[in-house]
């Protein structure tokens, strides 16, 4: 049922849609980073540097949330036939590679006022150290294969490889002794961030999330363009 | 409804997602002492014996029980049920306080002596503005 996508049908949302985001974008971001960096409190323990925070947080989960969207359409892509998926997946990845590496950056800073350390080899950062290494094949994947059909296959193989790691990711502050802390946001208990933290902390991610959407309709736009120039009318 | 292929890829995948998280896992499993970042004072307690390789102890810092001394800090790690005295002489993070969190790198003595070679900071879940602690200190 997925078949039967027109390329023109969905050209003319996507070739429309991204100034429309990208205001959204701006206006959400300037809201987030004015409420992380301005109004929001200092931290009763870590003051200012707790404003790392409002970028790691949400990079982190942008990143966790794009490899399973990318997982998830792949897999279906690969059992179901939908070549569409895979374009969606390839135009998803390197955003979400972008915001892992920010997000490994961010805690780094963030690491040596707080830990005294850069890096620290426990299970949750390198769990995510690993996740970026996995984004790194998946795009390399797509880059080194001519070959459609085959690209499909190798990158339904290095998601599905890489999922595994991604709930590693979640519980390794609960497995394992770590230096990284345990989740402050839960949602079936209470949280143990302030609200006055909390709100910065998701307007931060609803903008995150809307510029991994602004970047993945400008690449499957591209996607859609090379498409056609092919003279294919099928997805 | 779906096609033989349709269903065999699927299990394909199910299958590979099986094996490969049950291989991950029983890595992990085997793998236990390494991936854990620090050992706390009830486990070292439970070593068979002390080796002189670089570990990592970890716990809280015991209230009260930092000692200033010339070149000399002094500490006590406690996970509540056991404790180690700590021994360090070095760089300090700030966040190194009584009654919180401390990750020591160095070397056992024997199993109520660590000498410390570099200290980190452990931070904790809570985040709150200075006035909510403080309201939350008096109640």
């Amino acid at each position: 049922m997925f078949k039967y996508f027109e390329p023109n049908k969905i050209f003319s949302i996507t070739s429309k849609a991204p100034k429309y985001v990208l205001l959204l974008f701006i206006i959400i971001l300037s809201i987030g980073l004015t409420e992380a960096l301005i109004f929001s409190p200092e931290d009763y323990k870590q003051s200012q540097s707790v404003r790392i925070m409002y970028v790691h947080v949400p990079a982190a989960w942008t990143c966790l949330g794009i490899f399973s969207i990318i997982t998830f359409l792949s897999t279906t892509g690969y059992i179901f036939k939908i070549r569409n998926f895979f374009l969606i997946s390839k135009s998803l990845a390197p955003s979400g590679f972008v915001f892992n590496i920010i997000a490994l950056v961010t805690g780094s800073i963030w690491g040596k006022p707080t830990w005294g350390t850069w890096w620290a080899w426990d299970a949750r950062i390198t769990s995510m150290l690993i996740l970026a290494l996995f984004y790194i094949l998946y795009l390399i994947a797509w880059r080194i294969y001519d070959d459609n059909d085959k690209a499909f296959k190798a990158t339904s193989f290095i998601t599905i490889l890489g999922i595994i790691n991604v709930p590693i990711i979640k519980y390794s502050v609960d497995w394992w002794n770590t230096l990284h802390q345990p989740a402050s946001i839960n949602i079936l208990s209470k949280s143990s961030i302030h609200l006055s933290m909390l709100y910065p902390l998701l307007i931060m991610t609803a903008a995150f999330a809307l510029f991994s959407l602004l970047i993945f309709l400008m690449k499957y736009n591209t996607e859609l363009i090379k498409i056609k120039n092919k003279g294919l009318d099928r997805l | 409804m779906y096609g033989r292929k349709v269903k065999l890829r699927f299990f394909f995948v199910l299958i590979i997602l099986f094996i490969l998280s049950l291989s991950v896992f029983l890595i992990l499993k085997s793998l236990k002492d390494n991936v854990v970042y620090f050992k706390s004072p009830t486990e070292v307690k439970a070593l068979a014996e002390i080796n002189k390789k670089k570990i990592r102890i970890g716990g809280m810092v015991k209230n009260d029980s930092i000692l200033m001394k010339e070149k000399e800090l002094n500490f006590i790690v406690t996970d509540f049920k056991n404790e180690i005295n700590v021994v360090y002489s070095g760089l300090i993070p700030n966040l190194f306080s009584e009654g919180k969190g401390v990750v020591a790198e160095g070397f056992l003595k024997d199993k109520s002596l660590f000498l410390a070679t570099k200290i980190l900071a452990k931070h904790d879940e809570n985040y709150m503005p200075p006035e909510v602690k403080s309201a939350l200190e008096e109640k």
